[in-house]
């Protein structure tokens, strides 16, 4: 089958022309793939850069549908656009919304490195443009129907038989890569040093290891409020510190520190003062009550 | 192998030459047509389905709208536009946007590729019942699901709050594991049918039998990995509304609410009328050959849309019946049960196959080489040592229900410290005694005494 190759490819070379559909598809997608391409790497955000990515991948697997390589053009869309980006979404998801880049250099030389290798790869890309511009004769339009063509088949045949040790050179590869990441990703739960289960980090709790044996109290859910931003109240009425949250904007520590200590000169009177702390408790007057009440007002 | 090839490929030709033939009133006809197949049925699903769940848990369901309640979802069609639009403040605009879109496009387009009868005359126009005919097809279907998780992923990330962000990665991870089991299951009807397109799909399945039966893993794996792939209970944890309040739809509300509620029932759509055309013969009605009546004109239409609905009243089914997965589970079935059997499956009908296009190889050299392969493996099996359970020491004994209780041959100690300490002080102070009253003294240290002198005191 290599043999015959060149000889059809220089047949059709005489009579290959593109279709007008043919032409204004690709005077559509090329653009929309090199924009794509350009707002990927010029995007802030890196989730819209990965966006930006699915767009050209989208429009490349069109381009080859076109092309008459119907099931190269699918394969690129699930494969690519539905399983690669989707796992790159995933991480970025994970990492968190505010994942821009930063301007940091982490490894040593890699701007540099990164630089030449950018170039060299820019200088062999337009090497190769130039000569498909020049001296490479169109391939001839296949028929997809046809096992030969750019169905399955033709494809299978390719893979299998013509280039079958660069593709297992290649499977090789990514196997050793997949088993790698799993070696430096896996904990053996089972080992001393591995997981702890649920039972020993019980034991470790009860034995001090940790700050407290319990769970930190919840937030307060009362008759009047249903917000996790609502403190718990001790039996005493004052405010449980420990469900507060630091990460919650709408419950500022200050403010409720001045809660607090209202809710401690309102108790004075009252036997519940034995509840509080005996360092603070006593004589703090008006002045905290005061303070409450402009930090309510502000909040107004 | 190249004959049978050349064969399977020469109906689709066919089919593709009548489809080609279509003028472009035709083609806008039947895209019109099929784009209007996943609206549809969205509304009656949706009413179908409250009242079919409705029915399996003993209450009535929606029947106040229309005569039973039929006109229900018309009402909440109309209804959900003119609601009003919230959009947080955190949310990242441009994607919130986009995302209900993204998830709707694929999910009206993946039915264009599916056979849904054979050779009719429309307004004195042959053609068939389908909208494209590709060479894979097949494919064409599932890049279709692929590219529609997008759109729940980024409407859970672009909200902008916790729980549809949850909602969103769990839809990534989950169309990530159990496409790959969709995929396996359909290779091995596209090794049996020779096709990647569908509608050699089916004629293969009209000449050698359907597929659901002579490829039972395939179809099992199939149908379990459509209803993950979907997100329909018991496998809907981007949505879990015990968990994550909504899901990747929390902060959505008004149309475009409505337009990831059409994505879902379209997608239930798609995934359906695969399934029928993949395992069920597509339009075929059994028992009759193809050239029979009941097989020709407009009949396969309605053969496939009550095959369709079987399958679409399955996942109803499902809702009504299965709690939800735990997550882990739900991950572990995928990734260890289903993509493993599907596997290994897929190597048994790769090798199947290769024997039977071998030359000299019968069906029944097949079947003796395959019942002593599956005797050495079971031989084999036997040999594995059964995995030990570690003793814990440490662990009370316990014996029936978990309580511990003490062990049966439990001996009870004649004496102990305690016993023996006030056993000494009575007897110092017996002795004191002695000393005090010497006329009192009887033989020291007999116990048979000691009540006695008790009772002296």
């Amino acid at each position: 089958m290599r043999t015959e190759a060149p000889l059809v490819l220089a047949q059709a070379g005489a009579d290959a022309t593109v279709s007008t559909g043919e032409a204004v598809a690709f005077w559509v997608l090329g653009p929309i793939a090199v924009a794509g391409a350009l707002c990927m790497i010029f995007a802030r955000n890196a989730v819209h850069s990965a966006l930006w990515l699915v767009m050209t991948m989208l429009s490349l697997g069109m381009l080859y549908m076109l092309q008459q390589a119907p099931f190269l053009g699918f394969t690129q869309i699930i494969v690519y656009t539905g399983a690669i980006m989707m796992l790159f979404l995933f991480v970025l998801m994970m990492v968190g919304r505010e994942s821009s880049d930063s301007v940091l250099e982490v490894l040593r030389g890699q701007r540099l490195m990164a630089a030449v290798l950018g170039i060299g790869i820019a200088g062999v890309l337009a090497g190769a443009l130039t000569r498909a511009l020049t001296d490479v004769p169109p391939a001839p339009a296949m028929n997809p129907w046809t096992p030969e063509g750019g169905g399955a088949g033709g494809l299978a045949r390719v893979i299998f038989q013509d280039y079958l040790f660069p593709f297992e050179l290649t499977s090789a590869l990514l196997i050793t890569a997949a088993v790698g990441a799993m070696v430096l990703a896996f904990t053996d739960r089972h080992s001393k040093q591995g997981k702890r289960s649920q039972r020993d980090l019980v034991e470790a709790r009860f034995r001090g290891e940790y700050e407290r044996p319990s769970p930190k109290p919840g937030p307060g859910v009362y008759a009047t409020s249903n917000s996790v931003a609502t403190p718990a109240l001790l039996p005493d009425g004052s405010i449980a510190p420990e469900s507060l949250s630091s990460l919650i904007e709408s419950t500022p520590t200050a403010q409720l520190q001045a809660h607090r200590k209202q809710l401690e000169s309102r108790a004075a009177g009252s036997d519940t003062h034995a509840l509080l702390d005996p360092e603070d408790g006593t004589g703090d007057g008006d002045a905290p009550a005061g303070a409450a009440a402009t930090a309510t007002e502000d909040k107004a | 192998m190249s004959p049978l090839l050349a064969q399977a490929a020469t109906e689709p030709i066919n089919r593709a030459e009548l489809l080609a033939d279509d003028p472009l009133w035709l083609i806008l006809l039947k895209a019109v047509v099929v784009l209007l197949i996943g609206p549809i049925f969205t509304v009656v699903l949706i009413v179908g389905e409250r009242k079919i769940v409705g029915r399996m848990q003993n209450r009535p369901g929606p029947n106040r709208v229309g005569p039973f309640g039929m006109l229900q979802s018309l009402a909440d069609a109309v209804k959900l536009p003119f609601k009003e639009q919230v959009i947080p403040d955190t949310a990242d605009r441009k994607i919130y946007f986009l995302a209900p879109v993204i998830a709707v496009v694929p999910a009206l387009i993946g039915l264009a590729a599916i056979p849904f009868g054979g050779e009719v005359t429309i307004f004195g126009e042959r053609t068939v019942l389908q909208l494209i005919e590709l060479p894979v097809s097949v494919l064409l279907v599932l890049a279709g699901a692929s590219i529609g998780v997008y759109g729940i992923v980024l409407g859970g990330w672009a909200s902008g709050s916790p729980y549809p962000l949850l909602g969103g990665l769990r839809s990534a991870a989950q169309v990530i594991s159990y496409e790959i089991a969709m995929g396996l299951s359909i290779i091995g009807v596209v090794l049996y049918s020779q096709s990647m397109a569908t509608s050699g799909i089916v004629a293969a399945q009209a000449d050698g039998g359907w597929y659901f039966y002579l490829l039972l893993p395939s179809f099992v794996i199939y149908l379990v990995s459509m209803v993950g792939e979907t997100n329909r209970a018991p496998f809907d944890l981007p949505e879990a509304e015990s968990e994550l309040v909504g899901g990747f739809h929390t902060e959505y509300s008004s149309m475009k609410f409505a337009m990831f509620f059409l994505a879902e029932y379209s997608n239930m759509v798609i995934v359906s009328a695969f399934a029928t055309t993949l395992f069920l013969g597509g339009g075929m009605f059994p028992f009759f050959g193809a050239d029979a009546a009941i097989n020709q004109g407009w009949w396969p239409a309605l053969w496939f849309l009550a095959k369709m609905c079987v399958i679409l009243f399955g996942f109803i089914w499902l809702r009504g019946t299965l709690p939800r997965f735990r997550y882990d589970q739900f991950m572990k079935l995928g990734w260890k049960v289903l993509v493993p059997a599907a596997l290994v499956w897929l190597l048994l009908i790769a090798t199947v196959r290769a024997l039977r296009n071998a030359e000299g190889v019968s069906t029944g050299q097949i079947l003796i080489i395959g019942g002593v392969a599956i005797v050495v493996v079971v031989l084999l099996m036997l040999l594995i040592p059964e995995k030990e359970i570690p003793e814990d020491e440490g662990v009370v004994t316990t014996s029936g229900g978990g309580h511990p209780v003490p062990p049966l041959d439990l001996k009870v100690p004649e004496t102990t410290p305690r016993r023996k300490a006030v056993e000494a002080r009575r007897r110092s102070e017996e002795k004191q005694q002695a000393e005090l009253s010497p006329q009192a003294a009887g033989a020291p240290g007999e116990s048979s005494k000691e009540g006695e002198s008790h009772g002296d005191l």
